[in-house]
């Protein structure tokens, strides 16, 4: 039987990070004890993003170029999804045009999920591989702990046999009903217990035993152990567990905490997914998943590693950032004051279910049409062709927009319908391989300037929420192509 | 080509209600106060009416659906009744209605009516509403200025105009507009603006600044037309004729194919061809003696001056700030202040354009009549956004010219 293991890996970081000394200069007033926590930023999702879409993301950023059609299995780790009875795998799938014969799933309600989906991946998939994405944006009280050290974003790895990049060499599992916090039936936010009884009674006495088993079980020593990833913001205790274990203290992984934040469900498998970027052929990284008991799992970094470039990953997203100064509009974003929205705000966002799954492919997996007399790329995919010179009827076949690239043709900063985020940025961008759309824009800059011509690229986002049902649709939006590619 | 509608009818009479915030009056009311000065004018009786078309947008706002509200309003005794909604064309839609009716001989005497209620919505601007089920599930999330202002970014790329150049003839337009509506006492905007003012206003959608935005009102206007052998049998004369009525509709040329770059409407362009045609007129820049374009937005009439082929293209910006389509220039342009400052009850714009068309012809248009004669008047309305739209043009003029 061939290994399985890691065939490739991305990551997803939203853009903005808010500035921790902001959080702090909001609530010191009340609680002076946060202002030692005012350090550093985290990573805060877009109004128009949440655990669906930077899922997707980080699939993009994992697939790239790879062929879609061989992925098996979704799996999909988070404990905020936005639907609580809708397959969340399954919105990320048609996003990314994934094979409908795919098996997805979603996992959830622990911190655990992310680890467990992993090791899930990697006992089931076989020639076949399965994506993993794990995702989370927690909403945390205003003023609470968490606000400061919670941080959005996902990770994504593809699992299977083949030419891995990072070989799985065994693990182990142990599940405890240790309830450090929890978030009960129609609760927004987690209520927690203190961190040094969570420390001393949980990390330190269940991990050791689990990452002994893991080590034993993958026929690994504790010395050669050159990355220990531990997704867990408490001072000290990574060290602490290396320690116990007898792990190299280099081995301690950073946990991100500085530029990112805990990213909740999803944090094992960024932290593993920064890992791997810094990984050479031959290391060995242990990382664990912690929540009502702990995973361990452990691999080797195979020199198909280097085979990695070109992918944002964890790094790339947080060298990619825009430093967000205003907590106010985190507080906004996260609805944790009521605001007055104006009336505009009140048109009834509400989707025809029919009419969304007729058009699913269209908005969801952003397909269009080459039409196969005069090869003329359009979106939508239409009856007739649109090359006034051609149109051909019935001649169109699917023709993926979502890794095209575009160029900006007009645009404006329209500062009167209604956002969450006013002014809305949008305009008419042109795909370099054909076709257009006018596009709603995300992720700009207020400071950097639009400029007709511009390479853009296209993102998946969150276009409408409707509050009276509790609905969301999706679609994509166009955000300028710059950063590291 | 078919013969079309030069002076095949003609207007027999008009009617507009002041636009603005009429916050005491109903849209039927409103239809009435246009209705009233209209049959007056024509000196008929409502019995004589054959049909009648109904144009208004966003009728949820007011009236609701059908040709009934524009029936009930005016007790109109079981004739047909039309309505029509083409964007921001619908008023002149009714006109096209009421004018083919005519034409065609299916009617004696038609009317049209437009009357739009857009001060009911407890905020400034147009209503924010729905695009169409599946529409709202991948269009932009776009106000009209947000759409129009797309229009400003892509003319300044194509004829390399600075920003700064084009918000000054963009401010010479709002200007002209002000100071014609401060003379017309139905506008709902009379007051007077200067540059320093424009520039310095709030942006709503850059580079459009409030002063670059036309006023949204109530309001409503009214055609009655007839043949020019009835109208002479009613004993009018010097008769305001129709000498062409075009219309274009984006087909998704502009938003789905790259050969439209985004600076010009390319829907007024194949209307105002068609309509000059239709008119015989050979030479616009010189024969038409005035204009009332779909001013929405500044930079509308900015570039539309170019679609109808009036300023040369790129050209647009000199001619407004040679004060060419000044009152008191080559050719006036928004003589009674335009959608800037008449206002824009969206169903009766079109109609409020050729009331103002018909009061210069027949020298009624008081302090500011027009004084060299004008033979010629080209009406327009753009309605939808600059990459999919309608755009109607109309040209009236005196019987024979």
């Amino acid at each position: 039987m061939m290994a399985a293991g890691i065939l490739a890996y991305g990551g997803y970081v939203p853009k903005a990070r808010l500035q921790r000394a902001e959080i702090a200069k909001a609530h010191s007033w009340f609680n002076p004890g946060l202002r030692g926590l005012g350090r550093g930023e985290r990573a805060m999702a877009n109004w128009d993003e949440d655990t669906v879409t930077m899922a997707v993301e980080a699939g993009r950023d994992c697939l790239a170029d790879l062929p879609r059609g061989d992925v098996g299995g979704l799996y999909m780790a988070s404990t905020t999804y936005p639907f609580l009875d809708r397959q969340n795998s399954g919105i990320v799938a048609e996003a990314l045009n994934l094979n409908r014969g795919l098996q997805a799933v979603d996992l959830s309600s622990s911190q655990r999920a992310g680890s467990s989906a992993l090791m899930l991946a990697l006992q089931t998939s076989g020639e076949r591989a399965t994506l993993v994405c794990a995702s989370e944006k927690r909403r945390t009280k205003a003023a609470s702990p968490l606000e400061f050290s919670c941080g959005d974003g996902a990770a994504a790895l593809l699992v299977g046999e083949g030419e891995v990049v990072a070989r799985y060499l065994g693990g182990a599992t142990e599940t405890v009903d240790f309830v450090d916090h929890f978030r009960g039936e129609g609760e927004s936010f987690d209520y927690t217990w203190e961190e040094r009884w969570v420390r001393d009674e949980s990390y330190l006495k269940i991990v050791p035993g689990v990452v002994t088993t893991a080590l034993d079980n993958a026929g690994v020593s504790v010395d050669s152990i050159a990355k220990f990833c531990v997704p867990s913001t408490m001072p000290k205790v990574a060290t602490m567990l290396a320690k116990s274990i007898g792990l190299p203290a280099e081995s301690v992984a950073d946990n991100l905490q500085a530029n990112c934040g805990e990213t909740g469900a999803a944090h094992a498998l960024v932290m593993l997914v920064n890992a791997l970027e810094q990984a050479q052929a031959g290391d060995k990284i242990l990382v664990i998943g912690f929540g009502q008991g702990c995973d361990a799992l452990v691999f080797e970094v195979t020199p198909a590693i280097s085979t990695m470039h070109g992918r944002l990953g964890i790094a790339g997203h947080l060298a990619r950032r825009r430093e967000e100064h205003n907590y106010q509009r985190f507080v906004a974003f996260n609805e944790l004051l009521i605001m007055e929205r104006g009336i505009r705000a009140e048109v009834d966002k509400g989707t025809g279910l029919t009419t969304l799954y007729r058009n699913r492919a269209m908005t969801q997996g952003f397909v269009g049409g080459k039409c196969n007399k005069c090869g003329t790329i359009q979106f939508p995919k239409a009856n007739i062709c649109v090359d006034p010179q051609c149109a051909a009827i019935g001649s169109q076949e699917d023709e993926p927009f979502s890794n095209k690239t575009a160029k900006l043709n007009s645009f404006t900063a329209d500062g009167l319908t209604y956002t969450p985020d006013p002014p809305n940025y949008f305009g008419m961008v042109q795909f370099d391989e054909g076709g257009r759309l006018m596009s709603d824009f995300t992720d700009i800059d207020p400071d950097a300037e639009l400029v007709v011509g511009m390479p853009m690229r296209m993102v998946f986002r969150v276009k409408d929420y409707d509050k009276r049902r509790g609905f969301r649709r999706y679609f994509w939006k166009a955000t300028p192509a710059d950063g590291p590619a | 080509m078919a013969s079309g509608i030069k002076d095949k009818v003609a207007i027999l009479g008009m009617g507009c209600a002041k636009f603005g915030e009429r916050w005491d009056q109903n849209a039927d009311d409103l239809i009435v106060e246009a209705y009233s000065e209209a049959i007056a004018d024509a000196g008929i009786e409502t019995s004589q009416i054959d049909a009648a078309w109904f144009g208004t947008a966003i009728e949820e706002q007011h009236v609701g659906k059908s040709g009934v509200p524009l029936a009930t309003a005016l007790r109109l005794p079981y004739i047909p009744v039309t309505r029509v909604e083409n964007y921001c064309a619908s008023g002149t839609e009714a006109f096209r209605g009421a004018v083919y009716a005519v034409a065609s001989g299916a009617a004696d005497i038609a009317l049209a009516v437009g009357v739009e209620k857009l001060k009911d919505t407890g905020y400034g601007g147009l209503p924010q509403r729905s695009r169409g089920s599946v529409n709202d599930l991948y269009w932009a999330n776009a106000s009209a200025p947000g759409s129009f202002a797309q229009l400003a970014a892509a003319y300044s790329a194509k004829h390399g105009v600075n920003a700064g150049d084009l918000k000054r003839a963009m401010a010479h337009i709002s200007i002209k507009s002000h100071d014609n509506g401060s003379r017309n006492p139905k506008a709902h905007l009379r007051n007077q603006i200067n540059e320093e003012k424009v520039l310095n206003a709030p942006m709503i959608a850059d580079p459009l600044g409030l002063y670059d935005c036309c006023g949204v009102s109530d309001g409503s206007a009214c055609a009655i037309v007839t043949t020019p052998d009835i109208a002479r049998g009613l004993g009018k004369k010097d008769l305001v004729t129709v000498k062409a009525l075009q219309l274009a509709v984006s087909n998704g040329t502009e938003a789905q194919h790259n050969s439209w770059d985004g600076s010009y409407f390319m829907t007024t362009r194949k209307a105002a061809e068609r309509a000059y045609t239709e008119a015989g007129i050979s030479k616009p820049r010189d024969q038409v003696s005035l204009f009332e374009v779909h001013d929405c937005f500044s930079i509308t009439e900015l570039v539309t001056m170019e679609d109808l082929n009036i300023s040369p293209e790129g050209g647009a910006v000199k001619d407004i700030m040679d004060g060419f389509y000044d009152a008191d220039g080559k050719v006036p342009c928004q003589i009674d202040g335009g959608l800037k400052c008449f206002g824009h009850p969206i169903g009766a714009s079109g109609l409020r354009m050729i009331y103002e068309m018909y009061l210069q012809m027949h020298g009624r248009a008081d302090a500011r009549q027009r004084q060299d004669e004008p033979v010629f008047g080209l009406t327009h309305n753009l309605g939808g956004f600059p990459h999919q739209n309608v755009s109607s043009v109309t040209i009236v003029g005196k019987e024979g010219a």
